[in-house]
C-alpha cells in the first residue's frame, strides 16, 4: 500500500515455531503510519504469535520485520520502541497506577515531577484522575483496562499493539472503550495493530483488517471489501456468511443462468464462475416472502419455517429446505410449519467454484 | 508469652465442645418420646469428643507444659509429683549477659543469619533459572538439591567432618553454616523456584515492552514478586539452621556451641532447668514463622513447589 521506507511497520515473508510446528508461514503485511490494523480470525490461527514476534517476545525463524525501515528481526524487546498493551492487561501488582504508568518514563531517566504531571495527564485523558496513589489490584476491570493502555501510552510510542484488549470487558464497557481507544489512536496519531477474534469490534475500530487462516494471510481489506467482497469461502464464514447451498451456473446470452436444486433457474446479469457452484449468505441477506412473489435477479427456493426466536428488533427464522437448514432474518412476524419462499438476491451472495471449497481448508 | 498462647487456645477448644452437646440434647427435647436411646447416643459422642480433644491437647501441649514446669523448677525429685519450690534463679542464669546460653544464641542467631545468606546466594538465582530457563537436566538439578535429606544425616556429617578437618574448617562458624546451608537449599531452591514460576511472565514482558533491560526487569518486577515466597524459604533456612544439631555436633564441636548443643549438654548433665528453658527459647522463632509463614506463603505459590 505505501513504499516499504515510509511504511510504520513492514512484515515479509515472516515465518516463526514452536520447536518443530509451524505457526506462521511467511506472512507479509505493511502498515503506514497513523494506520488502525485488526487482525482477525479463530483462536490457534496465529494471530497473537504474529503481534507478540513484532513485539520481539518470539523469535522468528525466518523473515523480517522493519519498522520505519529499521530491520527489528533480532533486536530485543526493549530496543524496539513498540508499546504493548496485553491481554491479561499484565499490570504489576506490587505498583500503584502512578507506578504501572510512570514506569516507563523512570526508566527513560525523567525526573520525578515531570513523571508525576506526565502521568496525571495520561490519567486525565483515560478519565482516570486522582487514581494515581490506588493500587491496581483494587481497579475494577475497566479501570485496569484503562491503567494498561496509560502505562503503554505514557512512553508517547509511535507503535501500539493491542492484544485481544477488550476481551475481558462486559459487553457494555467494551463498546464504550472501542470508541475510546479509536478517538484515543486519531488524537495521538500511533500506528495500532490490535489482535481480535471479534468481528464487529474489528469492523469498527480498523481502518484496514487483516484476516488470518491457519498461520496465513487470507485477505487484507477494508472493512467493507472483506465483508461485501470475501476472496475465501473462509474469510466469507468468517464474517458471518455461515449459510451454503449448492447452485449450478450456466452462461446464457449476455449474463448467467443460476439453478438451485429443486428450484427453478433465475438469470442474471451479473458475474458469476460457471460450473458448480457454493454460495455463502449471512441471514439478513435471505428473506422471507409470499409464496407467490417473483423477483427478478433472486433465487427463490420453496422450504417451511421450522424454528422462530426473536433476538430483538427482528425475527430469526430456521427454514427448512428438502433436508437442508438455512437461518434467516426477518422484520416480520410468520407462522411456524408454513410454507414460505426464501428468497436469496443473487448479488448479495458470495459464489465461490465448489472445487475451490473441496481443494481448500475450510472452517 | 509464647506458651501462654497455645495453652489458652486449647483450652478454649475444650471449653467450647460442650456447647454442641447442650444444643444437641435441647434439640433433642422437642420430638421426643422414644429418643431417651437417641439420646445416650449424642451424649456419648460429645464425652468422646471431650476425651479425644482432651488427650489430643495433652500429646500436644502436655510436653510443653513440662518444660515450663521445669524451667520454673528450683527443687524437684523424687517422690513429688510436682516441684518442691519454684523461682525464676534459672532463667536468670541463662540470661547473664556472660552466661553461655546468651552467648551460644549468639551463635545460634549468627550462624542462622550468615546461612540464610549463603542460600540465598544461591537459591535465587538457581531458583530463577529452574523456573524460567529451559533447563536440560531441570528435573534432575531439582532432585540434586533434595539429595543431602535422602541420606541418613549422621553417615553425610562424618564424612563431611572428615572432608572439613583436611580443609580446616572444623570447629570454625564457616564449616557450620555451610553444613547448614547444603542442609537448608533443598527448602530455598524449591520453595525459590515455586516462587518465581509463580510470577506470570506477562508481567515481565511488559517490563520488557517499555524498555527495560532484563537485569531491570529482574530486579523491578521478578524480584519484588517472587519476594513473599523467597522470605518465607529464608525464615525455613532459618530456622533450620536455628534447630540443626547433628552437623554442628560433628562439625562445629567444640569450638562452636549453638542453643542445640548447649541444649544437648545440659540435659545430658542433669541440668534439666537450662535445657528447658533452651528448649523454650527455641520455640520461640517457631511460633513467630507460624504466624509469618501463612502470611507470606500464598496457595498460588505453594501450588508450584516441585513443578
Amino acid at each position: 500500500m505505501t513504499g516499504s521506507h515510509s511504511a510504520a511497520i513492514e512484515v515479509s515473508d515472516l515465518q516463526v515455531s514452536y520447536g518443530s510446528q509451524r505457526v506462521l508461514h511467511g506472512v507479509n503485511l505493511s502498515v503506514a503510519p497513523g494506520e488502525f490494523i485488526a487482525i482477525l480470525g479463530s483462536s490457534g490461527c496465529g494471530k497473537t504469535t504474529l503481534l507478540r514476534t513484532i513485539a520481539g517476545f518470539q523469535k522468528a525463524s525466518g523473515g523480517a520485520i522493519r519498522l520505519f525501515g529499521r530491520d527489528v528481526v533480532n533486536t530485543p524487546p526493549e530496543k524496539r520502541g513498540i508499546a504493548m498493551m496485553f491481554q491479561s492487561y499484565a499490570l504489576w501488582p506490587h505498583m500503584t497506577v502512578l507506578g504501572n504508568v510512570g514506569y516507563g518514563l523512570r526508566l527513560r531517566g525523567v525526573p520525578r515531577d515531570e513523571i508525576r504531571s506526565r502521568v496525571a495527564s495520561v490519567l486525565k485523558m483515560l478519565n482516570l484522575s486522582g487514581l494515581e496513589e490506588r493500587k491496581v489490584t483494587n481497579l475494577s476491570g475497566g479501570q485496569r483496562q484503562r491503567v494498561a493502555l496509560g502505562r503503554a501510552l505514557a512512553i508517547e510510542p509511535e507503535i501500539l499493539l493491542l492484544d485481544e484488549p477488550l476481551s475481558n470487558l462486559d459487553a457494555k464497557v467494551r463498546i464504550q472503550v472501542r470508541s475510546e481507544i479509536k478517538a484515543l489512536q486519531k488524537q495521538l496519531g500511533f500506528t495500532a495493530i490490535q489482535v481480535t477474534h471479534d468481528r464487529e469490534e474489528a469492523m469498527t475500530m480498523a481502518d484496514r483488517i487483516v484476516v488470518m487462516e491457519a498461520g496465513r494471510i487470507a485477505q487484507v481489506g477494508s472493512p467493507e471489501e472483506v465483508f461485501d467482497h470475501p476472496n475465501s469461502p473462509f474469510v466469507a464464514s468468517f464474517m458471518g456468511a455461515e449459510n451454503t447451498i449448492a447452485l449450478d451456473v450456466r452462461p446464457s446470452g449476455a449474463g448467467v443462468e443460476v439453478r438451485a436444486a429443486g428450484g427453478s433457474a433465475t438469470t442474471w446479469t451479473g458475474t458469476a464462475p460457471v460450473g458448480g457452484v457454493t454460495a455463502y449468505f449471512r441471514d439478513d441477506v435471505a428473506s422471507l416472502d409470499d409464496p407467490n412473489a417473483r423477483i427478478e435477479g433472486s433465487i427463490v427456493l420453496p422450504g417451511t419455517i421450522t424454528q422462530r426466536t426473536y433476538p430483538g428488533g427482528h425475527y430469526r427464522y430456521v427454514v427448512a429446505i428438502d433436508d437442508r437448514h438455512f437461518t434467516v432474518t426477518d422484520s416480520a412476524y410468520h407462522e411456524l410449519d408454513r410454507p414460505v419462499r426464501l428468497r436469496l438476491p443473487l448479488a448479495s451472495l458470495h459464489l465461490f467454484p465448489t472445487e475451490m471449497i473441496k481443494g481448500g481448508n475450510h472452517a | 508469652m509464647s506458651i501462654k498462647m497455645p495453652m489458652t487456645s486449647s483450652s478454649a477448644s475444650v471449653m467450647e465442645s460442650p456447647s454442641p452437646a447442650v444444643r444437641n440434647t435441647r434439640f433433642e427435647r422437642d420430638p421426643a418420646p422414644s429418643a431417651v436411646s437417641a439420646r445416650a447416643w449424642s451424649l456419648g459422642s460429645t464425652l468422646t469428643k471431650i476425651l479425644g480433644l482432651s488427650v489430643f491437647a495433652f500429646l500436644l501441649f502436655g510436653p510443653l507444659a513440662n518444660l515450663v514446669l521445669w524451667s520454673f523448677a528450683e527443687r524437684w525429685y523424687a517422690p513429688f509429683k510436682l516441684p518442691v519450690s519454684y523461682g525464676t534463679r534459672y532463667w536468670e542464669v541463662v540470661f547473664r549477659p556472660t552466661g553461655d546460653a546468651m552467648s551460644s544464641l549468639m551463635t545460634s542467631v549468627g550462624i542462622a543469619s550468615l546461612t540464610v545468606l549463603v542460600a540465598l546466594a544461591v537459591s535465587v538465582p538457581a531458583g530463577y533459572a529452574l523456573a524460567r530457563l529451559r533447563l536440560p537436566w531441570r528435573t534432575a538439578l531439582m532432585i540434586l538439591f533434595l539429595l543431602p535429606q535422602a541420606f541418613p544425616s549422621v553417615a553425610i556429617y562424618i564424612n563431611v567432618a572428615r572432608v572439613f578437618y583436611s580443609l580446616g574448617l572444623t570447629g570454625t562458624i564457616t564449616g557450620v553454616v555451610l553444613v547448614h546451608a547444603a542442609h537448608g537449599l533443598v527448602y530455598s531452591v524449591w520453595i525459590s523456584a515455586a516462587a518465581f514460576a509463580a510470577v506470570d511472565k506477562d508481567l515481565e514482558l511488559a517490563a520488557r515492552n517499555i524498555g527495560a533491560s532484563p537485569l531491570r526487569t529482574f530486579f523491578t518486577i521478578t524480584l519484588p514478586l517472587a519476594a513473599p515466597g523467597i522470605m518465607a524459604s529464608a525464615i525455613f533456612v532459618f530456622l533450620e539452621s536455628l534447630d540443626e544439631f547433628t552437623g554442628t555436633f560433628f562439625v562445629g564441636v567444640p569450638q562452636v556451641t549453638t542453643l542445640p548443643l548447649l541444649l544437648y549438654n545440659a540435659s545430658m548433665g542433669g541440668n534439666y532447668q537450662i535445657a528447658s528453658i533452651t528448649a523454650l527459647i527455641l520455640l520461640v522463632p517457631s511460633i513467630l514463622f507460624m504466624l509469618v509463614i501463612e502470611r507470606f506463603l500464598r496457595a498460588d505459590v505453594l501450588s508450584k513447589v516441585g513443578q
